[in-house]
């Protein structure tokens, strides 16, 4: 018989950094499980970036399903650090951006490279196996075959568009026996912390679609931080909802947070929702830290001609998001947006 | 969820689709050994046709044979995830939409399976007429796109 494996690669970041969940589940990232009863739920991510270092929070958080599930999340550099990230910086920008839902907070929870993938760091945090890959999209893809990931149709096409952008990836295999034998339940989540330094922040989007049927709906939150208020190159199924300068309470208790004393006294927020069908998000989040252009590459890896902007090259930004208060679009940028996001949950025949 | 139904009327999409498009015939052949071109294979002699199987498609999408002609797919899994080909009627689509058959060692003609990164080839003899899917019926890979179609032509 066949059996339903839904596969979930994790997406990955951006550029300062990002942050994931405050509910549930692994940040932009994609999802394996051994079965179908891993449920990924509403994410959150924090991509704060300061000082040309980007850091990235995320939560990995399941709602039930087997003994282990894994997530691999495209990033933008490689990380220099990989620790457990605070308790509460996650549900702390949640609460800023999202207060009414406050009371209820407790609830949400290239082209073909053939060399093998170079594992650049190991470690674990709490249940969760981290390691650090540096590798084309086939590399990559064999490495989580090896390793038990359960890769969906659509994973060898999306695993290509990220190695273009960057050849790092992280991926992690959280071990729901060892989280229970330690005590966690079902709905907590482990953050964790990536000490990025990078001059191209991004965050991926597109990741957040990998074995969706494309009408599923796909819900996500993405928090920025930066120095100065950045430009963002958005697209279709996203939103922007918060663009404003961190209010000093907000900026306070985050630094008060474990491994956040780098922040800044001044920083920028700004909180982009993920919230359309899967078959929008066949695009990233470009961000630009300091108001020029964000690349129409780390976009959507299409680099249309002579004078699109490539990797590491801003232009002069024509549209600053947030003013129009529905998520800054860069309209010419986001024409001829040609890759398809991959759909499709996985399904695996057993024998 | 891809319900089995769904994954047969995908098969019979597919082929549909793929002679709307007009997608080129790209059958190799014209003879033993791979071939590239564009022209048919002409037969009788067993011809060989070299699918290539990258992001969860195949390509060429489409391949014309003469009538009778037995044809040695060569399938190259350019893929980290394994895939399949299975070239057959719509009983065959069928069954493998809904069997059990997991692995395919090549006893079966036009049915091979193709390992992550490897290649794999069958034969299989085209019909007196009509057309034939081709199609990967791993989960979720026919939905995904994976499929094509052999264009039988008459034989002159």
């Amino acid at each position: 018989m066949r059996r339903l494996l839904t596969l979930a690669t994790g997406a990955g970041i951006a550029m300062a950094a990002a942050v994931l969940t405050a509910g549930p589940a692994a940040a932009c990232g994609g999802l394996v499980a051994p079965n179908g009863t891993v449920r990924l739920l509403r994410t959150s991510t924090l991509a704060a970036y300061a000082d040309g270092v980007e850091h990235y929070v995320t939560s990995f958080q399941f709602a039930g399903g087997g003994a282990e599930v894994g997530s691999i999340v495209p990033l933008p550099g490689v990380p220099t650090k990989v620790e457990r990230g605070g308790d509460w910086t996650l549900q702390r920008l949640a609460r800023e951006t999202q207060p009414q839902v406050l009371a209820s907070a407790n609830e949400d929870a290239a082209s073909v490279r053939t060399a093998g993938a170079k594992v650049l760091l190991e470690t674990r945090i709490d249940a969760l196996d981290l390691t650090v890959l540096e590798g084309g999209g086939r590399a990559v893809g064999d490495w989580a075959r090896q390793h038990g990931f359960a890769l969906t149709p659509d994973a060898p096409e999306v695993l290509d568009f990220y190695a273009e952008k960057s050849p790092i990836f992280l991926a992690a295999r959280f071990d729901a026996t060892a989280a229970r034998e330690a005590g966690q339940g079902i709905g907590d989540g482990t953050p964790i912390h990536l000490t990025i330094p990078t001059d191209r922040p991004w965050v991926p989007i597109r990741i957040l679609a990998l074995g969706r049927e494309k009408a599923e709906p796909v819900e996500a939150d993405v928090y920025l931080l930066t120095e100065q208020q950045p430009s963002l190159m958005t697209g279709s199924g996203l939103r922007t909802e918060r663009f404003e300068a961190a209010s000093e309470s907000l900026l306070a208790d985050l630094r008060s947070d474990q491994g956040m004393e780098w922040m800044p006294e001044d920083m920028w927020l700004t909180h982009v929702r993920v919230d359309g069908p899967a078959s929008d998000l066949d695009h990233d989040l470009a961000i630009h830290p300091t108001g020029g252009r964000p690349s129409a590459f780390d976009f959507d890896r299409v680099v249309r001609d002579s004078t699109a902007a490539r990797p590491g090259d801003p232009v002069t930004p024509t549209a600053r998001p947030g003013s129009d208060g529905d998520g800054a679009l860069w309209p010419a940028l986001a024409v001829g947006v040609a890759l398809l996001a991959g759909t499709a949950a996985a399904l695996r025949r057993v024998g | 969820m891809t319900t089995p139904r769904r994954r047969l009327a995908l098969a019979a999409a597919a082929v549909a689709l793929a002679g709307s498009a007009g997608v080129a015939a790209a059958a190799s052949g014209g003879g033993p050994g791979e071939g590239g071109h564009d022209d048919p294979a002409t037969g009788p002699a067993t011809v060989t046709v070299t699918l290539t199987a990258r992001h969860s498609r195949f390509t060429p999408p489409a391949v014309t044979v003469p009538a009778g002609t037995t044809v040695r797919f060569v399938v190259r899994n350019l893929d980290p995830i394994d895939h399949e080909l299975i070239v057959g009627g719509p009983e065959v689509h069928r069954h493998h939409a809904t069997g059990r058959d997991t692995h395919h060692h090549g006893d079966v003609p036009g049915e091979i399976s193709v390992p992550a990164g490897e290649t794999a080839s069958t034969t299989w003899t085209a019909p007196a007429s009509g057309d034939t899917a081709f199609a990967c019926h791993l989960p979720g890979h026919l939905a995904h796109g994976m499929a094509g179609v052999v264009r039988v032509s008459p034989r002159t």
